[in-house]
Order: C-alpha cells, then sequence, then structure tokens
C-alpha cells in the first residue's frame, strides 16, 4: 500500500465533498482491510457521493500519525466538516460512527 | 542517584517512577535523558502526554537544560502525544499500533537509547476501553525491552495504597521508584525511594531530593563509607590560649568543632576569630549564619576587635546568611554543597545549627549534619558548628540541647556563663577533643575591645571564680601577700632583737664568769700567801726552840 492511498469514490461529484476522511491503518492487515469495507459501507449507504477519503498506512509513513495524534488504530479522522473528530476501531457498529460522524444524532 | 540505586537505572528495561503532583517526575525522567544525551552519548525519546514540547522546553531551560538544542542535534526528539477524549468515538476493537509506530519511529530517527514516556496514564483519560489499553501496555513495554532501550515510565500516586492509580506497576516491575512531597511544618521536603528494583541491592531508605538550580539532586542519607582521609596537620584557632588547651596546636584540618552553649556566651565571636584566623593564613572561609545578616555579624564582630570586613573584600571570606525557615533542610544542605564546591574553603562555619530544628525536627537534623559533616571531612575542610544551648543555668545536662550531634565532633568547646556574685561571666573548656592532649581545666572566656583572651580562673571553695569575683579574689590574695611580707620582716626583726638580747645576756655571763674566777685566784693566792706565812711562822718557832742555824737557813729562805 501506498503511504498516501487516495480512494475517489465514483460520485467525486462535487469539487470539494462535505465529507472529507482519512483513515489510520497499521498494515494491510485483515482488520484494516475490514475496517477500510465497514467505512465504505457506511459511507456509501449514508454520505454517498459527498465524500472522499485518504487511506494512510502509519507503518510507512510514521510521521504523519504525530499530525492528527494517531495511538490506536484504526482511527477514523473527519477532517472536514469542523471540528475535527476521532473515531478508533475497526468501525463494526455502524450506529457509532455515525453518531460519530455526526451523521446521525445521537439520541436518534 | 546511581548510588542508592547500586549502579544506576536498569538499562535495557523499563523503570515506573511514580508519585503525587508536582513531585519530580518529570524532572527525574528529563534529567536521565539529557544526562544520557550529554554525558553519556545515548539519545533519548521523550514521549509526553501531559506538556506540549514548546512548554517542557520552556520549563526546564530554568533548570539550564537547552532542549531545543539538544533536539537540533538529533540528541533528543521529543513526541508529544495529545488525547482528547471528547473528539474520539469508540467503535469496535481498536490498538495503540499507533502509539508503538510513532515511539518506534522516534527511537529509530536519532537511535534512541533511552525513552521516557510521561506520563503514560494519560491514556486512560483518553480511551474508556481499560482492558485493551491495558494489555496494549503490557505489550508496550515487553516491546520496549525487546528493543533495548532503557525506559522511564512516569506514573501519578494512586489513592491509599496503591502505587499508581491505574496499577501500572503491574507491567513495568522491574525498578519502581516512589517519589514524595511532604509538607512537614509548612516546610515541604521531596523524597525518593526505591521501592524495588530486581537484581540489585538498592538503597531501602527514603532520600532527600530537590531540583536545584543545576537539576535533580538525590542526597543520600550519609555517606556509604567511612574512608575519607585525615590529616595531621593542625590548625589554630587564632586564639593563642584555646590553642594551649587543645595541646598546644589547634584543631586537625578537616575535623569538625563544636561550640555550645547558652544564648551570649560568645559562640559567634570564636566562629567569627576562627574565620578571620583562617583568612590570616591566606585560606579561605565560608561563614553561613543563620541569626544575624552579614554586615551584622562584620559590624559585631569589629566591636570584639575581629575586622573581617578587609576579608570580605579581598573575596577570601565569605558570609552567606539566610533564615533556617527559608529553605528545607536538605535545601539547606544543598546549598552548603554548591556552595563549598564554588567556593572551595578551608574552612566553614555554621552559626547555629541549633536554628535548623527550626525548620525541622531534631531527628531529621541529624542526619543532615551527619552528612554534611561528612562531605566537609571528605574534601578536608575544617567545619566549625555552634549550637545554642537551652537554658541558662550551665550545669543542667548540656547535653541534652546538643541535637544529639555531639558524638559527630571530632572537638567539643563548651561555654558556659556563671553567674556569681551579680554578675554572668563566660567560662570555656573542651569538652573533648579526639586525637590530642587536651586540657581538662575551665578558663574564663573575656571579650573586649581588644578581642578576646582565655584567663586562668580562680578557684576558690569549691567554685570557680569569674569577673569581678576574680578580680576581688585577686586583690585580697594580692593584699594577703603583702601582710604576710610585712609579717616575715617582723618575724626577722623580732629574731634579730633576741639574738642581740641573748648575746648580750652571754657578755654578762662572760663577765661575771671572768670575775669569779679572779676571786677564786685571789682566794687561792691569799690562802697559799697565808699558808707560807704560818710555815715560816712554823718554822720560827722551831729555830727559836731548836737552834739558830735552822732558824736563820729558814729565815733566808723566806722571800
Amino acid at each position: 500500500m501506498n503511504g498516501k492511498a487516495t480512494v475517489d469514490l465514483p460520485a467525486a461529484i462535487r469539487a470539494t465533498p462535505a465529507f472529507q476522511l482519512r483513515l489510520y491503518v497499521a498494515g494491510r492487515t485483515t482488520k484494516s482491510l475490514a475496517t477500510l469495507d465497514n467505512l465504505q459501507r457506511i459511507c456509501e449507504t449514508y454520505l454517498a457521493g459527498d465524500y472522499r477519503i485518504e487511506i494512510i498506512d502509519i507503518t510507512v509513513s510514521p510521521q504523519l500519525a504525530i499530525g492528527d495524534q494517531i495511538l490506536a488504530v484504526p482511527t477514523l479522522v473527519r477532517r472536514l466538516p469542523e471540528p475535527i473528530k476521532k473515531i478508533i476501531g475497526d468501525l463494526s457498529n455502524e450506529r457509532c460512527v455515525l453518531v460519530g460522524l455526526d451523521v446521525i444524532q445521537a439520541g436518534a | 542517584m546511581d548510588e542508592i540505586t547500586g549502579g544506576g537505572l536498569p538499562a535495557g528495561r523499563p523503570t515506573l517512577v511514580c508519585g503525587t503532583a508536582g513531585c519530580g517526575k518529570t524532572m527525574l525522567a528529563l534529567e536521565f535523558l539529557v544526562r544520557g544525551a550529554t554525558q553519556y552519548d545515548e539519545p533519548g525519546v521523550f514521549m509526553m502526554f501531559e506538556e506540549n514540547a514548546a512548554e517542557l522546553t520552556a520549563n526546564v531551560r530554568s533548570l539550564g537544560f537547552d532542549l531545543e538544542k539538544l533536539v537540533a542535534e538529533k540528541k533528543i526528539a521529543l513526541d508529544y502525544v495529545y488525547i482528547e477524549r471528547s473528539e474520539i468515538e469508540e467503535t469496535g476493537v481498536y490498538d495503540l499500533e499507533g502509539l508503538f509506530i510513532r515511539l518506534g519511529h522516534a527511537i529509530n530517527s536519532i537511535g534512541a537509547k533511552r525513552v521516557v514516556l510521561d506520563t503514560v496514564e494519560a491514556l486512560f483519560a483518553g480511551f474508556s476501553n481499560h482492558a485493551v489499553l491495558r494489555a496494549e501496555l503490557r505489550r508496550l513495554f515487553r516491546w520496549l525491552k525487546d528493543r533495548g532501550v532503557t525506559a522511564i515510565i512516569t506514573g501519578e500516586k494512586g489513592d491509599g495504597n496503591a502505587i499508581t492509580r491505574f496499577g501500572l506497576e503491574e507491567y513495568v516491575a522491574d525498578c519502581v521508584i516512589i517519589l514524595d512531597q511532604r509538607i512537614n511544618e509548612q516546610i515541604s521536603t521531596r523524597r525518593l525511594r526505591v521501592l524495588k528494583y530486581r537484581g540489585t541491592a538498592h538503597g531501602m531508605n527514603e532520600y532527600p531530593f530537590l531540583i536545584g538550580a543545576t537539576g535533580f539532586s538525590v542526597l543520600p542519607i550519609t555517606s556509604l563509607q567511612l574512608d575519607h582521609q585525615v590529616s595531621t596537620e593542625r590548625v589554630p584557632t587564632g586564639i593563642a590560649r584555646l590553642d594551649e588547651m587543645l595541646g598546644g596546636q589547634g584543631v586537625y584540618r578537616g575535623s569538625s568543632v563544636l561550640i555550645s552553649g547558652s544564648p551570649g556566651t560568645g559562640k559567634s565571636s570564636i566562629t567569627a576569630k576562627f574565620a578571620e584566623a583562617a583568612c590570616r593564613r591566606g585560606e579561605r572561609a565560608l561563614y553561613f549564619a543563620y541569626e544575624e545578616s552579614s554586615a551584622q555579624i562584620v559590624r559585631n564582630m569589629r566591636s570584639v576587635g575581629i575586622d573581617l570586613d578587609p576579608w570580605i573584600k579581598q573575596g577570601a571570606l565569605e558570609i552567606h546568611s539566610s533564615r533556617p525557615t527559608l529553605q528545607g533542610l536538605e535545601q539547606h544542605l544543598v546549598t552548603v554543597h554548591d556552595l563549598v564546591r564554588a567556593f572551595r574553603p578551608d574552612v566553614v562555619a555554621v552559626d547555629p545549627i541549633s536554628d535548623l530544628t527550626m525548620a525541622r525536627d531534631e531527628s531529621e537534623v541529624k542526619p543532615t549534619l551527619m552528612r554534611l559533616i561528612d562531605f566537609l571531612k571528605k574534601q578536608e575542610i575544617t567545619a566549625i558548628f555552634t549550637c545554642l544551648t537551652s537554658g541558662g543555668e550551665a550545669d543542667s545536662a548540656p547535653e541534652d540541647s546538643q541535637i544529639g550531634v555531639s558524638s559527630l565532633m571530632d572537638t567539643w568547646l563548651m561555654l558556659r556563663n556563671i553567674e556569681f556574685t551579680g554578675e554572668r561571666n563566660r567560662t570555656i573548656f573542651v569538652r573533648k577533643s579526639r586525637g590530642m592532649a587536651h586540657s581538662n581545666q575551665v578558663r574564663e572566656f573575656v571579650l573586649s575591645d581588644n578581642g578576646m583572651d582565655l584567663v586562668d580562673v580562680y578557684l576558690g571553695g569549691d567554685r570557680v571564680l569569674t569577673g569581678s569575683a576574680r578580680l576581688t579574689q585577686q586583690a585580697l590574695e594580692d593584699a594577703a601577700a603583702a601582710l604576710r611580707g610585712q609579717d616575715h620582716q617582723r618575724k626577722l626583726r623580732q629574731l634579730a632583737a633576741k639574738q642581740k638580747a641573748i648575746e648580750a645576756q652571754i657578755a654578762a655571763l662572760q663577765a661575771e664568769a671572768e670575775a669569779e674566777t679572779e676571786e677564786v685566784h685571789f682566794a687561792i693566792t691569799q690562802e697559799t700567801l697565808l699558808e707560807k706565812t704560818t710555815k715560816i711562822n712554823t718554822d720560827a718557832m722551831a729555830q727559836l726552840r731548836g737552834g739558830p742555824q735552822g732558824a736563820n737557813g729558814h729565815a733566808e729562805e723566806a722571800p
């Protein structure tokens, strides 16, 4: 995997998608891949076309982990919209991810 | 520090340093890194969870560590790990591989041999899944060991008996150091204790430590060995008669002298004289005063003929005045250490040590003094301490108020005020003096404009006489001597007169004897004459009766 792999999903309709996400993983492990699968599924379902995902492998570029204060992996960072949000874990709990991304309200 | 742990921290293994807030964990860890980087060429990584790099750099600059320079030279890497709980949502399983990778990256980038994690417990606030966290920390410490780096992990002291708040000691068990900050009578002391250290014989005691101007310093309770050099050279005290009492030559160089006495017995004066004498010999003296300011000492000592001012100006004497309550006892000790190292004196005076008890209770003063004395002895510095004894009346067991330090001292001079016939007078005697034939006599100690001197006391009856009583006694004895002198002369005169009388008598008797002799001679002559006359008469009678020739013959013989 490249240090920075940009996965532009088909519906990159707008120049700047509303959701800019960055996923930090450590190596191409099954856990990393499972997390990416989960993320893509959720995004397709709820944010179709309005998102952009960057994947960063910190084993390849460890210095990038410092900028976003990454300790736990996998970590999903929502860079846009503000404020920055972090979601750690394999994103298997869809509801938690959506709450974390402010796609749905916690109480809803 | 290395002395206590028996050689330093375990190389290649993690050490836990824990303690309450503000007790110096970060300082200890940082000093470890900086010393490693600057003195042992072991680069280090500082991973902080509480302060950011700029704050830390600013904070430690006051202690003389230039982190920026070390970072620029790639001797130290700073990594600030920031966890904002509110930003983080947890979904599903995760691990802390990110931390490992960052740490690994930092270690690799500078080839670090030392790692500090300060304070790893902050992670517990950032992640809610403690089970994962614990497992990850265990893995982290294992991983650090495998990489062969020496690590310090700091942790907050937990409530109650827990060593750390989150039980970190379970994971990092090779060496545990506890720091503690205690406040005793408004003065705080920091203490360090090595709780466990696998595979070394470490000191079990609590050791006071300080964060001074030059960083972190640990003070062993006592020097571990009594192996200092001793000198046979003697140092005069500056008071000739006092030297006489001390076997004629004063005290040994590098020995410790205690001067104890009640208020106003002249302790400080002797101390000042001692310092002045050292300066006169071309030596350097350092004077720690806990009661008077430097200027006050100079002024007061001038009144007894000791002029310290020129020596201060020449730089041979330094007076360091402070209130004992200014600092904790250990801080004082470190101040003394630092000043002694900087000034390199031959004589150190501390006036008075009893004031140090204001800052601490007596049980702590003794070990402190012991350390101080050991330190000074190692440097062959003659030390003079004064000690205020409470209570004016001298005979009431003065040992009680010596803070139990007299056994540490080589020479102990006692000053006493003796109150008698309406005045108080100073006396001095040598209570002990190791290794010399010292005087056992009490002397009167006289302070005057001309300086100080020791005067023999008069022993009258069962007490020593001092001051005006001594003068009175002296006058009395002088008068008595004069009287006795006159008496002798009178007796001699009487004798002469008597002799003359006897001689006269002898002359009279002789005259009498002569007279008697003459009389006896006269009587004898008379008798002889009478006899002759009688014989003549008889012969004449016979001639007359017998014949004329007989009578003629006889008559011709008679004159």
